[in-house]
């Protein structure tokens, strides 16, 4: 029975790892084709089924002029946006949630959970009802087509996600650590610098790499409120395909535009695998 | 130093957290303050801190309205029930943090970190993360906080009851011991706990709370010897004192058809009438000739044996010195030891004591 149950488990997690991993495969295996090995069936072996080159990668910082796909600008819009978003959006956001998780507010009949649950509503909406709003907002102030446009509408995004996570993490933090700091000589402001936010940095971790991922598969705003002046690498990567859809080039650009979220996943792993309050309150 | 609480009130829903609370403590002494769960001690003590203000009332601390200082500025130190420090700092930086907060120089902080790890016992602990140790060890980091400050007024919480019992009765021992030093020097002393054996053992003065209110405040030998009500006979007390109901009629006590028996010599100034009567489990025994008791539950403690009996209303703890089975069901003569009675009004209060009766 535990032979079999172990078997299956190896089994289920093998699929599951081939399901995972075999676009990357594809995709890695495809940037280094040409156009003949691409059309002419399936291949999937570099040296054996295919001669590989860089093609697909040279283009990818040759500008259109030359052949190329030129991502290298919108790459860096993209980097610029999101990590500016994401930036001010956990600041605002974990200040609002100590406010909400250490603070009784009332107007009327609406309290914090009330509050907390009006930042996360926004997320329920669909983009689009969104979409025309930002779009004449960011007319009038001639923000459309900026990069600083774009941050103002992820912060607007971006925000209620870190609020809702952080003011569930600061739930989780015990409130005897604030009045112990207190005690200590801290004021407010200090208390929260020096002894909350330091505790919650894995909090603060979950929240920004969750702003960075929906910040930079963003694609519906950046495609609305861009035209010409400013390109993201989403929208720059669906204006590849074309007529002749240049797969090299687009499998190239798609692993260019995963690599950001992979590198920031292993950075802040530790930060996920283990909590930094234990010792906080035995 | 005094810090002299006025008719400190505070209802933030349908009941009082603090109801009239008024007290004089004096620099030096140890004050304990004991009540049942929910009586409103941490309460008291976060007000005292800072942390809570009082809704009327007021503390005055040598004169000057300590109500308007903020918890930043009060020089107090508190510990708390769970084992509160900084996870992100080590033994030494926890410790340091306060004083780092006055700016104070580093070879005095370091000093003074130094000496209060000393007193608790973490010589060479400093280089620790809080993780890395056990609770006891981590409770002994946030006393050595509260001590390293030289604080006027040292709050503790209950500050071993989240510690298992060996853990207990080792820190119980060493807290007294570093408290007796510490309260000889500047500081007020006071402690919160819910065990009146802690309570007694620390001594000093204790103040008896229940519901938000201050029941009795005396030396823990007075609070022993003279409970000043019901409520505090059974809040001082583990187990707590038997309460009977009954009567002095004719010189005698009636507690029930077949339990009576002669007025104690210092009962006998009681006029006749109804009245409740205390006992405590150490003053009922078990031997022949006493009143025909049935075994409700038999309890072993340690060396001690709790026996719970009951004899038609009235029921009673007894505390036996020895490890003994009984079956449950099974009939016992137990003896009271009626030089130890207490007699109490039907209101409550104290009418009288084997100690003199109230003061």
């Amino acid at each position: 029975m535990g032979f079999l149950y172990s078997t299956l488990k190896y089994l289920a997690v093998t699929l599951w790892s081939v399901f995972v991993i075999a676009p990357f495969l594809w995709a890695i295996s495809t940037s280094f084709k040409d156009f003949q090995s691409v059309t002419n069936g399936a291949t999937y072996i570099p040296w054996v089924d295919f001669e590989p080159t860089l093609e697909g990668w040279r283009a990818l910082w040759k500008s259109p002029a030359q052949g190329g796909v030129a991502i290298v600008e919108p790459f860096f819009n993209s980097v610029f946006v999101t990590a500016a978003g994401s930036a001010i959006s956990i600041l605002l956001g974990t200040l609002a949630a100590y406010a909400l998780s250490r603070f009784t507010f009332k107007a009327g009949p609406i309290r914090n959970g009330d509050i907390t649950f009006f930042f996360i509503s926004q997320r329920i909406m669909p983009p689009v009802v969104l979409a025309i709003p930002f779009f004449i907002m960011l007319g009038k102030f001639s923000l459309l087509d900026t990069l600083v446009g774009l941050i103002l509408v992820y912060i607007v995004l971006l925000m209620p996600i870190a609020v809702w996570i952080m003011v569930d993490f600061f739930n989780k933090v015990p409130r005897e650590i604030d009045e112990t700091a207190l005690i200590d000589g801290c004021n407010p402001y200090q208390a929260f610098y020096k002894v909350v936010l330091p505790n919650s940095i894995p909090g603060i971790v979950v929240a920004g790499m969750f702003c960075m991922i929906f910040g930079w598969t963003d694609f519906f705003f950046s495609f609305i409120l861009t035209f010409t002046e400013v390109q993201l690498l989403p929208v720059a990567i669906v204006a590849l395909n074309s007529s002749i859809t240049p797969w090299w080039s687009l499998s190239a650009a798609a692993l260019v535009s995963v690599a950001p979220l992979v590198v920031v996943a292993f950075i802040v792993e530790r930060f996920l695998s283990k909590g930094n309050l234990s010792g906080a309150l035995k | 130093m005094s810090l002299i609480a006025s008719n400190l009130c505070l209802k933030p829903d349908t009941e009082y957290h603090l109801n009239d609370v008024c007290f004089e403590m004096s620099k030096g002494e140890i004050y304990t303050i004991i009540g049942r769960t929910l009586a409103g001690k941490t309460t008291l003590l976060k007000t005292i801190a800072g942390l809570i203000a009082p809704e009327s009332g007021s503390l005055i601390l040598d004169g000057t309205d300590f109500g308007r200082i903020p918890v930043w500025k009060r020089e107090v130190a508190m510990v708390y029930q769970q084992f509160i420090n900084y996870p992100h700092l080590s033994v030494y930086e926890n410790v340091a943090f306060p004083l780092k907060q006055r700016r104070m120089p580093k070879v005095e902080i370091r000093n003074r970190v130094m000496r209060a790890l000393s007193q608790v016992g973490l010589d060479g602990f400093e280089n620790r993360k809080i993780q890395a140790l056990s609770g006891g060890q981590q409770q002994r980091v946030a006393l050595a906080r509260s001590l390293v400050k030289e604080a006027n007024i040292v709050l503790l919480d209950e500050p071993l009851v989240n510690l298992d019992y060996k853990l207990r009765e080792q820190l119980r021992e060493e807290f007294r011991n570093i408290f007796s030093a510490k309260a000889s020097e500047n500081s007020i002393l006071i402690y919160s706990s819910t065990d009146p054996v802690e309570a007694m053992q620390l001594g000093g003065q204790i103040l008896v709370m229940d519901e938000g209110r201050i029941l009795q405040q005396a030396s823990a030998k007075e609070v022993y010897e003279n409970p000043n009500s019901t409520k505090v006979s059974q809040i001082t007390n583990d187990p707590a004192m038997n309460l009977f109901e009954g009567a002095v009629a004719d010189g005698k006590v009636i507690l029930s058809s077949e339990i009576h028996f002669d007025l104690p010599q210092h009962c006998q100034a009681l006029p006749q009438g109804s009245y409740n009567f205390g006992l405590r489990a150490a003053a009922i025994s078990l031997s022949d000739g006493g009143f025909p008791f049935t075994v409700e539950l038999s309890e072993i403690s340690g060396s001690e044996t709790f026996l719970h009996l009951k004899h038609e209303h009235v029921q009673v703890v007894g505390l036996l010195d020895s490890v003994q089975n009984f079956n449950i069901g099974e009939t016992v003569s137990a003896q009271f030891d009626t030089a130890h009675l207490y007699a109490f009004a039907t209101d409550g209060r104290l009418k009288s004591s084997p100690y003199g009766g109230p003061k």
